[in-house]
């Protein structure tokens, strides 16, 4: 392996062990929001995108209804369409080997890629492909992990999951805050799903957010 | 089928639809400037709100308990520019502190 290969290598192989250890968080918080473990192992292995699998078990631990739950994970999940448009033109694959770089375009697979731009385009192609499968194998074994705990745990406050939850969502959110505008908008998102929340059926307050993002995103 | 089955295959399927289509539907199409900031827009929107649903509300009844201090921790400790796992971990130990010993 030559010296720019296994600098890309190292980059995916780190993104690839830290992005996976997330999966923990995710196995508890789906187990501990009603899933069982056979649920939350396939939605990492088939939605496999962490904030929308966050959100179906948070809008149904919260009591919203199935619709609710995938409208608000769909919605999170438009970037990797994004993503797609971004990474199809560099990849050019076809047939399975697309349906495969399909599955694994997320952000940390795309973000790999894009920082490889500088070392050239096969470089950034190894990095989408290590990043995608590195994140999906361990996202997927310690989502398992992270399942099994929370099974094994009885009353999950006892552990305090149900703040571990709030603040993993806090956590993904957070990075994306980078200015005074986002910060409005994440204040006033939560202050409004609060308030929604003793009168629209679970579920709808979150999801009525996103209409916010559209209305201030179109009018901006 | 009860929800969460609906929801697991419901998520699972549109999740990779929408990959896919990435892949297959034309540059143009979805490079459009507006399109891009309301994507950036929309994951800051849920997210906070479902931080706050899931931190303040149980079912449909606003509560305020141990969750307050655990969401409380996590925010110090993001400040602190701690790393996702100390953000939860944190936050876990002290609300499990709170409703264990108060």
């Amino acid at each position: 392996m030559s010296k720019v290969a296994s600098a890309t290598f190292r980059d995916s192989l780190s993104v690839s062990l830290t992005v996976g250890a997330y999966g923990v968080a995710f196995g508890a918080a789906a187990v501990a929001n009603g899933f069982t473990v056979l649920q939350s192992c396939l939605l990492s292995l088939l939605t496999f995108s962490g904030a929308s699998q966050f959100a179906v078990v948070g809008v149904l631990g919260a009591g919203g209804s199935a619709i609710s739950g995938i409208a608000t994970a769909s919605l999170l999940g438009i970037r990797n369409a994004l993503y797609g448009v971004i990474m199809a033109p560099r990849l050019k694959v076809r047939g399975l080997k697309r349906v495969l770089a399909a599955q694994i375009t997320i952000d940390e697979s795309t973000g790999v890629a894009l920082g490889q731009e500088v070392r050239g385009i096969d470089e950034m192609r190894k990095g989408f492909w290590y990043t995608g499968i590195g994140v999906f194998i361990f996202w997927n074994l310690f989502t398992l992990a992270g399942a099994l705990g929370a099974q094994a745990m009885g009353d999950i406050r006892a552990f305090g999951l149900d703040s571990a939850v709030p603040a993993a969502f806090l956590g993904l959110v957070w990075p994306r805050l980078t200015g005074n505008f986002e910060r409005a908008l994440a204040v006033g998102c939560a202050v409004f799903a609060i308030a929604m929340t003793p009168i629209l059926p679970a579920g709808l307050p979150i999801i009525a957010t996103a209409f916010i993002a559209i209305a201030v995103g179109l009018k901006k | 089928m009860n929800a969460y089955w609906i929801a697991t295959i419901g998520t699972s399927v549109i999740a990779f639809a929408l990959k896919y289509s990435g892949h297959s539907v034309p540059e143009k199409w979805l490079s459009h400037p507006k399109i891009q900031r309301i994507n950036g827009l929309i994951p800051i929107a849920l997210l906070s709100a479902l931080v706050a649903v899931q931190s303040f509300s149980e079912k449909s009844k606003l509560m305020i308990d141990q969750r307050l201090v655990g969401i409380s921790v996590a925010i110090i400790a993001l400040l602190l520019k701690a790393p996702f796992p100390i953000v939860v971990l944190s936050a876990a130990v002290s609300s499990a502190a709170v409703y264990n010993w108060l």
